[in-house]
């Protein structure tokens, strides 16, 4: 890759991939250390969904032992990184 | 060409099954002697509780884990039999020091825990009607159920309350008590909320089971139909008759074997088959408190040395999609038997079982209205990969269709489509659809319950599922009402007019999307496609609400303004349109 992403990069699409799986989340109120389910309601289609959102957005392969990673905001956009090459 | 029979050799199981030969057992089987096998109140009577807590430690498994809770964390903690009967009881005093009489309705709003245990074999141990409400519902769904039910008392917990209850709370006269399942860092209560181990410790730790007859109403739970308010199915204590026969005959429970329920606890297999079937077989419960998560279930299955395993068709899809590599890791010599309900397992699904642990799914049919399990692959007897299975032994199932004048006609001919129609007489068999004796009445035709399902019933007695007979949908093993949602989205400033339909979906069988057709002068844009989308998860709750939506300019309509999701479905899927005489035209 030429680029490295960036981290604030990675957690802005990332976002807009959550609010568009679960547009009545609101960014602002979403604590990124916890796990999502156990602060909005996002079911397990929701999870899915957003695993598969992720793997087409950054265009990666994500087996499905490591969706556990993809729970909370932050290990979402840290997996990202790492599987992306980006420091 | 539909997939081979995967036969089962006498004698080749792990247990000496109860059921092994089918026909044999039909023709002995009797719900009087069901009945029989279960204890009975000592003053006559019978009662759920009694026969799940009581009866159990009376034959000495007081000491045997009724209950084995596996947390986030893998912590573990079991619940014996005396120890869910001293809580149950404990329970039960306190609905009596607070007030709640006889009959009223105990709700709970809890994912899987010791505390819903508590809740619900306590509440109908007492004689009180207990509705469990699925967690994941948004609190308009919960008004209306709340409302219908009306709630005297509601256990949930403190995140719980504050994202759902708390909002509808003033909508809810009835609701006079809230008592909170409290973490350990929830802070104050919030206000108009008690304490539940609180109050627990404080009550006594003796109660006597309430003296309930067989037609006493001891569980409420709510299903969906395709118009109008969901239905609020009332079960009595008789159902534990069929339960436990159910649990004996299709589970194959024997006492004391490790036995997995991944059903949630909101809706009925979650109750019937997750609590109350279960323990009046003395079996010792895996209770998962998280969510699906593959590497954990197989984990749970290995480690746990499951016995019994009652699943759902969307979890084993997602099993499947995760790979056999996954599932290979462990191996799971202590599962025997396999099964599945919520929805029908494709014959796929039902081999991928065989192919990974060497035993097939076996594929169950029943719904809220039947309180129990009608129609099974049974453990002994032959699969049929893709069939529902066969009507289990003292209830007549039959495929009907609705001959010259609107009567009922029995279909004799093998393999030819009609709908499914019980006759009534089985003890599980609903007693109200709360407050609406009409739509009860007319559930019913010429001494049929009609089911509502399509199906073909071949030459053996196999039912193979066809489709819905109405517009409800089912996704990921939910009954959702397609009204219900229509409703939501009209609410919103923008919307003129939807319809909502079930579209295929490779996890969930069915997902939910919706075709909204925008106010005169309102513009279609991604922004308010999103603003809907967030209204209807925001009310709804996320498992409600649709995946998908759809703009339209005119949704196809009968000409006294119906909404016909029939066309609507055909259109989206590419089939025919069938009649139109009705279409308005130009829509």
């Amino acid at each position: 890759m030429a680029t490295t992403m960036q981290e604030k990069d990675v957690r802005s699409r990332v976002l807009a991939l959550l609010t568009e799986i679960a547009p009545d989340i609101d960014p602002a109120t979403i604590d990124p250390k916890r796990e999502l389910r156990d602060q909005v309601d996002f079911d397990s289609m929701d999870r899915l969904h957003f695993a598969v959102a992720i793997s087409e957005a950054f265009h990666l392969d994500i087996p499905e032992q490591d969706y556990a990673q993809l729970g909370a905001l932050q290990t979402a956009c840290e997996y990202v990184q790492r599987r992306s090459g980006g420091s | 060409m539909p997939a081979a029979a995967i036969h089962k050799l006498t004698g080749s199981q792990h247990v000496a099954p109860y059921l092994s030969d089918y026909d044999a057992a039909c023709r002995a089987f009797t719900w009087e002697s069901a009945r029989a096998q279960l204890a009975g109140l000592p003053g006559g009577g019978l009662n759920m509780g009694y026969e799940a807590l009581d009866r159990q430690v009376a034959a000495g498994r007081g000491a045997c884990v009724a209950a084995r809770f596996i947390d986030r964390q893998w912590r573990h903690s079991d619940l014996t039999y005396a120890d869910l009967l001293e809580s149950c009881s404990r329970f039960g005093n306190l609905l009596q020091s607070l007030g709640v009489a006889r009959g009223e309705c105990v709700a709970t709003l809890l994912g899987r825990s010791p505390e819903l245990f508590t809740v619900v074999l306590g509440t109908v141990r007492a004689g009180r009607v207990c509705s469990s409400l699925f967690f994941a519902f948004g609190p308009e769904p919960l008004k209306t159920r709340l409302q219908l039910g009306r709630a005297r008392v509601l256990v949930t917990s403190d995140e719980l309350y504050r994202r759902k209850v708390a909002p509808i709370r003033a909508a809810l006269p009835d609701l006079q008590h809230v008592l909170l399942v409290r973490e350990a860092n929830a802070g104050e209560l919030p206000a108009g909320t008690a304490d539940l181990a609180q109050l627990l410790g404080a009550s006594g730790a003796q109660c006597a089971p309430a003296p309930t007859r067989d037609a006493e109403v001891a569980l409420l739970h709510f299903t969906s139909g395709t118009t109008g308010k969901p239905k609020g199915v009332t079960l009595t204590h008789a159902a534990v008759i069929a339960q436990h026969a159910t649990a004996k005959l299709v589970l194959d429970l024997h006492p004391q074997e490790t036995y997995w329920c991944t059903a949630d606890p909101g809706w009925v297999t979650g109750i019937a088959y997750g609590v109350i079937g279960p323990l009046t077989r003395g079996a010792r419960m895996i209770i998962d408190r998280e969510e699906f998560e593959p590497q954990r279930w197989y984990r749970i299955l290995a480690e746990e040395r499951v016995n019994v395993w009652y699943t759902a068709p969307t979890a084993i899809r997602m099993l499947m999609k995760a790979g056999t590599a996954l599932a290979r890791a462990r191996s799971y010599p202590e599962l025997r038997l396999m099964l599945s309900v919520g929805e029908p397992l494709n014959a796929e699904a039902v081999l991928w079982g065989t192919e990974v642990f060497g035993i097939p799914f076996h594929d169950t049919w029943w719904q809220t209205e039947s309180g129990a399990i009608m129609i099974a692959n049974f453990y002994a007897c032959d699969v049929l990969p893709g069939a529902m299975g066969r009507a289990i032994p003292g209830v007549e199932i039959r495929v009907v269709r609705r001959g010259a004048g609107g009567r009922l006609e029995v279909i004799e001919s093998p393999e030819e489509v009609g709908e499914i129609a019980l006759r009534p007489g089985w003890p599980s068999m609903f007693s109200a659809y709360l407050g609406d004796e009409q739509r009860y009445r007319a559930a019913f035709i010429d001494g049929w319950y009609l089911a509502g399902d399509l199906a073909r019933r071949d030459r053996a007695g196999y039912f193979w599922f066809v489709g819905r007979a109405d517009d409800v949908i089912k996704s990921a093993g939910h009954l959702i009402s397609p009204f219900e949602i229509e409703s939501c989205l009209m609410s919103h400033a923008a919307v003129a007019q939807v319809g909502v339909i079930g579209v295929p979906d490779p996890i969930a069988g069915q997902a939910v999307k919706a075709f909204v057709e925008l106010k005169d002068g309102v513009a279609q844009s991604e922004e308010l496609r999103r603003s809907l989308m967030a209204h209807a998860r925001r009310l709804l709750g996320a498992a409600v609400a649709p995946r998908e939506i759809a703009f339209s300019a005119a949704l196809p309509r009968t000409r006294s303004g119906k909404i016909m999701r029939r066309l609507l479905r055909a259109r989206e899927l590419g089939l025919p349109e069938g009649d139109l005489s009705t279409l308005e035209a130009g829509t």
